[in-house]
């Protein structure tokens, strides 16, 4: 794309830099730190960390971290009120970029990254989060043997996310997507003597693995149409209907269904296996056996909207498919009622909160998929942003708090909990300012967000806006009900507990994730974030705010009734519900199906045959070579007999045979 | 037919029945036997070429002496009284069919061949024509490999009983 | 027929593999070398014929063929030596127990 801010520096290396403005060229290198400084925190506490190191990383991991989100804050601003607009709207800059393995003279893997609306507020939201996460763990992973371990590996996720969001070609951020799959494997799998632990990291890396095999073969189909892995170049050769390259993806069809959408599917669903949506979920509410924190980071605030984020990133070609975007619409809308049904049902509480994670992506995905590209049209996409950008900030902190919780009980089951209040103030204040701001009750983040999305839902597709209704209204019972149940219910039964509620480095972040939760809201996001970079204005309409407004307060009511004193009404309704309530108990049985289709028909029909030709016909055939060598071995081996005369006749022998070759039927030369 | 041929019949048969016969039968002693009259027949043949000398030396060294020291070298070892094991029908058979394929090559290529000799004044094998030229030292002289063979001759001797001797017990 | 060269060179020949045959066959050492010495015998018969058909003029032949009974004498003698030596560490000289070079 021709941009008129680019200059090619140096020829040697191929690196352009962005050198229209004085912070420009300190910039390029300054945004380079920003991932880097976490994998230097990797390597250094990776390398160091146990034998050297010891209790000091945790100090090491943060204070790296606090400048890294230090230059974010710098690098959002500059872009967002200093450089990042011309004429009005908001610029794809590529301040760096290096060639780095060419495969042909338009195709070639670049390193680059890439400055534009969305990355610079995944940016923020990356490093803001990682640094609160970063700065909770000091008290909450204290006395852990493998402390310097565990911010390492934070470090790595945060450097594998931050090179996502910055990515400014596709492979690029395929790259970062299976470093991120890595970090998300490796802390899952923290405590690794629990087998839970171990069996649900596994789970995660394969399916999300699984799913990045749709993500790869979208990559290739889509780089082989456009001839390009860029994104800047992708996004406009698929774009302009006149181009050779859109023409020739959406004349080529398999199936009857264009190029076009059969590679934006699959890409999606590498999103989808990332984001957790229906059905290739299974991995989340599994991946809650990792350290509470962890689940704040990557499961609910940054990893998990990965998925989201691609759409968003590859949102100007999705829009070019309705197809695509009804694929998106409907898995997301799906996934956000089918989790708040089950979300209903658990006891777990990070069960719940990580059901509840599921649905919000769900509405964050579907108001993507009914958003159109520019103009009024891209409401979903500013909303879908905002929300993610809030979401962010109540999900950590509701994880957060539940991980204060936890630490003080010992246990994650809601049975054990009720009536904290009295002993955790300030966890229960925070914990209530996120489940205010979840449920969408004003003027809490959520409800500006959640309105936004729902607003573009009911000028798209209505039925769309009214199952997303419903699934608030459930978002609102469950998450009270989980509140009530911690905090409420019946007096508390605290045996064993020898230590408060946990020190000012647990709290602080609480604190400022619930300022967050409750202020974010007054971010006019549409100046900002939108689909084609010119702000968005969105009129605030009242009338169209009361009936979400009122069904988060239903449900919250009815939780309040149901939960906030001790009694059997709970237990009434879900017998009445009886079947369909132990289905959702059950998360509707999805887990056990996809364990039939593996063991019983890949393992048996596909798995079986292949190593049973494996094991007797490759080896086999390797095993023959090898008896038959020996074989033939053992009978050469008879030759030598320690018998002189044998040898003598085979030597009469090979003199005659020699006499008529060379006589009778070849004369040397 | 002349007197001379047929004498040269008689010991080629000799000679090659007796062959045969030293190398199949049984019994060591006879074996040895049926050498010495191979030998004998050879000798015969030398005598039948005139070619004295050589016919007397076959005679002193190859009958009198290596065919005595065969003997003694039977009853060295007590072999004489029993019967030789028989060799495997396999390599009888082998051997058999290597030898013959090369007796038929080797006589094949003799016969195809036209051996051209010279036509000069033939040299009388007398003793004196060979000990002027066995110990002659100008061309055509044999000198040098007279003395070599004595040497080897005088190094078998010496290994010989290096080999033979009986490693003296130790004395304490 | 007249007996020429080539009855001559036929007796060699036979007398040569006669002497092969024998010497592949025995299982006894000394008949074995019995058998080189009708080997070493039919080569002399070869030497002394080609010097009498072909080259009369020259003694060559005559030499060779004193001299391979020299050596033959020589030979015969360290063999002797040998099979008496290998029979008084094996008691026996039978050459297919002397197989220690097997595989």
């Amino acid at each position: 794309m021709k941009n008129p801010y680019y200059i090619i520096m140096n020829d040697l290396l191929h690196i352009t830099i962005l050198q229209v403005l004085p912070a420009g060229k300190s910039l390029g290198w300054a945004l380079l730190l920003i991932p880097l400084l976490p994998l230097a925190g990797f390597l250094l506490l990776g390398i160091f960390g146990r034998k050297h190191i010891g209790n000091a990383s945790g100090i090491i991991g943060t204070t790296l971290l606090l400048l890294s989100t230090a230059l974010s804050l710098y690098t959002a601003y500059s872009y967002f009120f200093d450089f990042g607009k011309v004429d009005g709207v908001y610029q794809k800059l590529v301040p760096l970029k290096y060639t780095w393995l060419q495969f042909s003279p338009g195709v070639s893997i670049d390193m680059g990254i890439i400055l534009d609306p969305i990355s610079v507020m995944m940016l923020v939201v990356v490093t803001f989060i990682s640094l609160m996460v970063h700065i909770y763990s000091l008290g909450y992973m204290k006395g852990e043997e493998r402390f310097p371990t565990y911010y390492a590996f934070l470090g790595l996720f945060t450097f594998s996310m931050l090179g996502l969001v910055m990515s400014s070609n596709i492979f690029q951020l395929y790259i970062f997507w299976e470093l991120v799959g890595v970090s998300s494997f490796l802390l899952i799998g923290y405590y690794y003597d629990k087998p839970s632990a171990v069996a649900a990291c596994k789970k995660a890396f394969i399916v999300t693995r699984f799913a990045d095999l749709g993500f790869l073969i979208g990559i290739l189909t889509l780089s082989f149409y456009a001839g390009t892995l860029d994104f800047g170049e992708l996004i406009q050769r698929l774009t302009t209907t006149a181009a050779p390259e859109f023409q020739a993806i959406t004349a080529a069809s398999f199936m009857g269904v264009s190029a076009l959408t059969w590679a934006l599917v699959l890409v999606f669903i590498g999103g989808a296996g990332k984001s957790a949506m229906f059905p290739l979920h299974i991995w989340l509410p599994d991946a809650m056996e990792g350290p509470t924190p962890v689940s704040a980071l990557i499961h609910a605030a940054t990893m998990v909207v990965a998925g989201v984020f691609l759409v968003a990133r590859l949102f100007p070609v999705f829009s070019m498919s309705a197809a695509a975007l009804e694929v998106v619409t409907y898995v997301g809308i799906t996934s956000a009622l089918f989790a708040a049904v089950i979300a209903c049902t658990q006891t777990d509480i990070k069960r719940v909160l990580a059901y509840s994670t599921m649905s919000q992506i769900g509405f964050m995905m579907f108001a993507l998929g009914v958003s159109g590209n520019g103009g009024e049209q891209g409401l979903g996409f500013t909303a879908s942003m905002f929300h993610l950008f809030t979401h962010a900030m109540f999900k950590a902190l509701l994880f957060l708090g539940a991980g204060s919780v936890i630490h003080f009980i010992h246990s994650n089951e809601m049975k054990d909990m009720g009536g904290l209040r009295k002993y955790l103030p300030i966890t229960h204040i925070t914990f209530l300012i996120a489940c205010l701001a979840i449920s969408g009750v004003p003027p809490f983040a959520g409800f500006f967000s959640k309105e936004e999305i729902l607003l573009a839902a009911y000028q798209q597709n209505v039925v769309i806006y009214y199952i997303a209704l419903i699934t608030s209204g459930l978002t609102s019972f469950y998450m009270f009900r989980l509140y009530f149940r911690i905090f409420w219910n019946r007096g508390a039964i605290v045996h064993g507990v020898h230590h408060g509620e946990g020190g000012f480095v647990m709290m602080m972040p609480l604190v400022l994730l619930a300022v967050g939760a409750a202020l974010a809201g007054f971010i006019h996001f549409g100046n900002f974030v939108s689909s084609d970079g010119k702000p968005l204005e969105s009129v605030f309409h009242l009338q169209f705010s009361i009936a979400p407004v009122l069904l988060g307060l239903a449900g919250i009511a009815a939780a309040s009734w149901l939960y906030r004193k001790q009694s059997n009404k709970s237990e009434s309704i879900g017998k009445s519900l009886n079947g369909f309530y132990t289905a959702a108990y059950h998360k509707f049985y999805i887990d056990e199906f996809y364990l039939f289709v593996t063991k019983k028909i890949i393992f048996n029909l596909i798995g079986r045959p292949a190593a049973w030709f494996d094991k007797n016909v490759v080896n086999g055939m390797i095993n023959l070579t090898g008896d038959s060598t020996l074989g033939l071995s053992e009978k050469i081996k008879g030759f030598q007999s320690g018998k002189v005369q044998q040898y003598g006749i085979y030597f009469l022998a090979g003199v005659i045979g020699l006499a008529v070759l060379f006589i009778y039927i070849w004369i040397p030369l | 037919m002349s007197g001379s041929t047929i004498i040269f019949y008689m010991l080629a048969a000799l000679t090659l029945v007796s062959g045969v016969l030293a190398v199949t039968t049984r019994q060591i002693f006879r074996a040895a036997i049926f050498l010495l009259f191979s030998l004998i027949g050879i000798a015969g043949l030398y005598f039948w070429m005139q070619y004295d000398f050589v016919a007397a030396v076959q005679i002193i060294v190859y009958v009198g002496g290596i065919t005595v020291l065969i003997i003694f070298s039977i009853f060295l070892t007590q072999q004489a009284g029993d019967l030789l094991p028989k060799p495997t029908i396999a390599r009888q058979i082998f051997s058999a069919l290597a030898a013959f394929c090369g007796f038929a090559l080797t006589m094949l290529q003799l016969y195809q061949h036209k051996f051209i000799g010279t036509s000069e004044e033939p040299l009388l094998p007398t003793v004196s024509n060979i000990g002027e030229r066995m110990l002659g030292i100008e061309a055509n002289g044999f000198a040098l490999p007279f003395e070599v063979v004595s040497v080897l001759l005088l190094a078998a001797m010496i290994g010989c009983i290096v080999i033979a001797l009986r490693s003296k017990p130790a004395t304490t | 027929m007249e007996p020429g060269l080539y009855h001559l060179l036929f007796i060699s020949a036979a007398l040569f593999f006669i002497g092969v045959f024998g010497f592949f066959t025995r299982r006894n050492l000394i008949t074995m070398l019995m058998s080189v010495e009708l080997v070493l015998n039919s080569v002399n018969l070869n030497f002394i014929a080609f010097n009498k058909y072909l080259w009369p003029n020259k003694m060559d032949g005559l030499f060779f063929s004193i001299f391979v009974i020299a050596i033959a004498a020589a030979e015969a003698a360290v063999a002797i030596a040998i099979i008496i030596n290998l029979y008084r560490s094996h008691q026996s000289i039978d050459v297919e127990r002397t197989e220690q070079l097997k595989f």
